[in-house]
């Protein structure tokens, strides 16, 4: 029965006087950082014919846990969706709440928003890059990386207290002020990050082995992008300059200065592993400009005079979305005037990146599609939810 | 030469005993000098507990492999099984014979020597077979296959870069190659050898291609990275040494230390002047033989050593090349290079 | 173009369908359809060049729990009759505007025509609308469960009467 339901076939297919098509299985466990995921493949010789990946390891019903709990309780089980992000989870609630509640938010308390989220989205990145350099067989970066990561993890614990996993933006405001001597704090590390950067790109960017692993691998064309909804990095390594902090901007992005780092072909084809990991690498640069900006700019203020004690919003209907590191994070909330969400859906950007992989990889080698993986920079804790 | 005499008898006692010792003692100095180094440029400490500065965190390590259970894969061809990992660390073994490391400590005086290291280099291929089929295991197989294509590719530009060897320098004897390069290290083969100043100008670009040939082509011999396809995790296919626990994987380990070592020994006979010292022997001042041997022998290691340095600090920074670009890179721009160093050498020696 | 001038065009477009907006006292509002006509929106605003809408964001499948409670044989509450709803969001990316449409089927035999040839982002989405709500969707190659193990035959779970079995494969499921 079980056999059945999986839909597996233990022996080999013969493809009409082609050669043997094996089955093989990247089990749940992995050598590679990227969690419970289940590949299984369709391989002839070396060349992969077809991937279906198998998902629901780590599922642990967000949604139905959020039925039963305050608006307010909710907050700690959205931080351990995209464990690596989880600023970024915690700001895309706060939103969704609070165009429910219809409230206004102070000055302050948008431009600790902003620079909490951005430095969320240096440090995601870093993971992102490092392992993409581990996956491909570079050791030195990936630990590089996570040495710059631990800073900005220092300046968060000061912050929140927590290294990973924050529970810190609420809807209305936030969770503690930040500390006196952040400013100070902050701007040294981004000197000194900008002279590590450095490092990365001999190491990395420019380096030829890394640009022959990646370049002109698992090409996402245009057309095909914008038809399996793919966001973040993933779209814009393929030259489409889809970013929600420009379109629809939320919080107080329009008053900052960036650019959108969009993938051009310049090693390979245009939307190849190399573009998606060059515009994330861009992302870290700019988000340093963006951090700079607000720092300079940061009023003073109360950070809990709008705290709600208690959420009770009327009955209404939304879907918000945020640019997290990995995509387009959408919050659809139904609430029916009670103080618990009648309903919380979650769009995750894994998810939906996930399911490119079986289009963009057929065609190419084994050593391949764990580059392709590596690229797509999928959390399990989304995908499964 | 062979007649059986005392002097015969002990060189044969004392040379196997003593690079036995010598080879341990690398292994283990280079499994704590890898993971020193590594941790270094990581950004990280390496071991620091056990002993003073970690230093006895092999023997450790070698205490925890030899008493592990090593239990044979279910189907398995036991003979080829153990032979495997003995095979790989015999073939190493017997190539050190041939380097000298000192007047005293040279085991064979070959006049064949690199095309011994050669013939010897292929029982490591041998025993990557042996490993994989034996192992009875679908993707041992595999992995073992692709090593032992990669091996076998890579001993090309090998044999092609000694032969320019022997047509530039006149030799393939070890020993002589070595002699020959005495007094002072202006006459290092790498600055152009013991020749008049045309000459030496002609030698300096051979010297500098065929060093670079075969540095990348020694790191594939050895299974080291970039190059290092069959150890890698994070590829699928597992790899030739999958099923080996316990002494049996510690041999295969001690085989590619000494692998690295012989790719330094032969790099720095041939171009770096092998045992002979930069600006004379102070033994020679103070008329000691005894002296010179230990000088020599100082100096080969020292030589050596900074050699698989460069080995270690050259895996930590590169990523790992895929199957089917190792194979390009060596039969499309490997060997060609190689054979326009040959014909480079058959100019030279005209000269 | 507001929600407003999308749906006037479409009720234009469409004259004996069934279409309204909805909105309640905060957040967004949306065009409602009935099952059978959904296919044919949802071509039309994908092919329209005004409209253009070329990006599915989400959907999302939603128990209204608007049917009777009734008491099973064991004690438990069940509902009977009702509704349970899909939501579609999507957005143009040339004509930079976003829309949201939702549509109700019955709760006893739900079925809806799929998207999937429309839009591939689809697939996954309507997958696990059918594992956590057990919507089925015509004409989907390939309609399997996603999140939950793919022999679990104890219901769907995010329905709101949907009560934790005490075994799965003989493995105790603890509280």
């Amino acid at each position: 029965m079980m056999n059945e339901a999986y839909n597996l076939e233990y022996k080999s297919l013969k493809k009409e006087g082609d050669s043997e098509i094996m089955i093989l299985n990247m089990g749940p466990q992995h050598p590679s950082t990227h969690g419970v995921l289940r590949l299984e493949l369709k391989v002839n010789g070396e060349i992969i014919e077809e991937v279906i990946p198998h998902i629901g390891y780590l599922h642990r019903c967000f949604e139905k846990h959020a039925e039963a709990c305050n608006y307010q309780q909710v907050i700690p089980y959205v931080d351990r969706m995209d464990y690596l992000s989880s600023m970024y989870n915690d700001f895309g609630y706060a939103i969704a709440v609070e165009k429910l509640l219809g409230i206004e938010i102070p000055e302050r308390v948008e431009y600790i928003r902003i620079i909490m989220g951005e430095f969320q989205r240096i440090a995601s990145h870093l993971v992102a890059i490092g392992t993409f350099g581990l996956d491909v067989g570079s050791f030195t970066p990936f630990l590089y990386c996570f040495r710059d990561r631990e800073k900005i993890l220092t300046l968060f614990e000061k912050t929140c207290g927590a290294r990973l996993l924050y529970n810190y933006i609420w809807p209305g405001g936030v969770s503690h002020d930040l500390y006196p001597e952040f400013k100070n704090d902050a701007l040294n590390f981004l000197k000194e990050f900008k002279r590590n950067l450095k490092d990365l790109e001999i190491l990395l960017v420019e380096n030829k082995i890394f640009i022959e692993r990646t370049a002109g691998i698992g090409v996402l064309s245009e057309n095909i992008a914008i038809n399996y909804a793919a966001s973040g990095p993933m779209i814009r390594g393929s030259g489409i300059p889809y970013d929600i902090r420009k379109i629809e901007p939320y919080g107080i992005y329009d008053r900052f200065e960036f650019n959108i780092p969009v993938g051009e072909g310049i090693m390979g084809k245009k939307g190849d592993c190399w573009d998606r990991f060059y515009v994330r690498y861009l992302e870290i640069l700019e988000s340093i400009k963006i951090i700079e900006q607000a720092l300079d700019s940061l009023p003073d203020g109360n950070v809990f005079e709008k705290l709600p004690k208690k959420i009770k919003p009327k009955k209404g209907i939304v879907y918000s979305r945020v640019e997290s590191p990995r995509g387009e994070l959408g919050f659809f909330i139904i609430s029916d005037g009670s103080d618990k969400p009648f309903r919380i859906k979650v769009r995750a950007p894994s998810f939906v990146n996930l399911s490119i992989l079986p289009e963009i990889a057929k065609g190419c080698f084994i050593a391949d599609l764990v580059a392709i993986l590596g690229s797509i920079d999928i959390v399990l804790g989304e995908v499964d939810r | 030469m062979m007649t059986l005499n005392i002097a015969f008898v002990s060189k044969l006692l004392i040379i196997p005993i003593f690079f036995g010792i010598f080879v341990s003692l690398f292994a283990l100095f280079a499994v704590y000098a890898e993971r020193k180094i590594s941790a270094r440029v990581q950004n990280r400490i390496g071991p620091n507990r056990v002993g003073p500065y970690g230093l006895l965190q092999t023997i450790a390590d070698i205490l925890k492999l030899i008493q592990k259970e090593a239990p044979y894969p279910f189907g398995s061809d036991k003979i080829f099984f153990n032979l495997a990992p003995i095979l790989s660390f015999a073939a190493s073994f017997v190539i050190f014979s041939v380097l000298p490391f000192n007047y005293y400590l040279c085991g064979l005086d070959l006049n064949l020597g690199l095309i011994f290291i050669i013939a010897i280099g292929g029982f490591n291929v041998i025993s990557i077979l042996f490993a994989g089929w034996s192992s009875n295991n679908k993707y041992s197989l595999l992995g073992s296959m692709r090593s032992a294509s990669q091996m076998i590719s890579y001993e090309i530009p090998i044999a092609l870069i000694f032969a320019a060897v022997f047509i530039a320098f006149n030799s393939l004897n070890t020993i002589d190659i070595t002699k020959a390069q005495e007094n002072y290290f202006f006459n290092w083969n790498i600055f152009g050898g013991d020749n008049h100043l045309l000459k030496r100008i002609l030698i300096i670009p051979f010297s500098a291609i065929s060093v670079i040939i075969l540095f990348i082509a020694f790191l594939a011999e050895a299974n080291r990275t970039p190059f290092d396809i069959p150890e890698a995790e994070s590829e699928l296919v597992a790899g030739f040494h999958t099923e080996y626990s316990g002494i049996k994987f510690s041999f295969f380990f001690l085989a590619e230390y000494s692998n690295m070592f012989i790719a330094a020994a032969l790099i720095s006979i041939i171009f770096l002047g092998g045992f002979s010292s930069p600006f004379g022997y102070i033994g020679s001042l103070l008329n000691s033989n005894f002296i010179i041997n230990i000088e020599q022998f100082f100096w080969f290691t020292i030589k050596s050593l900074s050699i698989v340095f460069l080995q270690m600090m050259v895996r930590w920074t590169l990523p790992r090349l895929r199957a089917d670009q190792l194979m390009n890179l060596c039969w499309k721009y490997l060997i060609p290079y190689s054979l326009v160093a040959v014909f480079y050498a058959l100019i030279i020696s005209y000269i | 173009m507001t929600i407003k001038e999308i749906f006037d065009l479409l009720k234009n477009r469409f004259e004996n369908i069934k279409i309204y907006i909805e909105k309640f006292e905060v957040g967004e509002e949306y065009i409602v359809v009935s099952p059978d006509v959904l296919k044919q929106i949802l071509q039309e605003i994908r092919n329209n060049p005004r409209l253009h809408f070329d990006y599915l964001m989400c959907i999302s499948s939603v128990d209204d729990a608007n049917g009777e409670i009734k008491k099973d044989e064991n004690g438990n509450k069940i509902i009977k009759g009702g509704t349970l709803s899909l939501y579609y969001h999507l957005y143009s990316t040339t004509r930079n505007h976003k829309i949201a449409i939702k549509t109700s089927v019955d709760r006893e035999n739900p079925a809806v025509p799929t998207a999937i040839d429309l839009w591939k982002s689809a697939d996954w989405h309507e997958r696990e609308a059918f594992d956590m709500m057990g919507i089925k969707f015509e004409g989907h190659p390939n309609l399997k469960r996603i999140l939950m193990p793919y022999d679990w035959n104890a219901g769907f779970p995010l329905r709101k009467d949907f009560i934790t079995p005490e075994y799965y494969n003989d493995l105790k499921i603890p509280y």
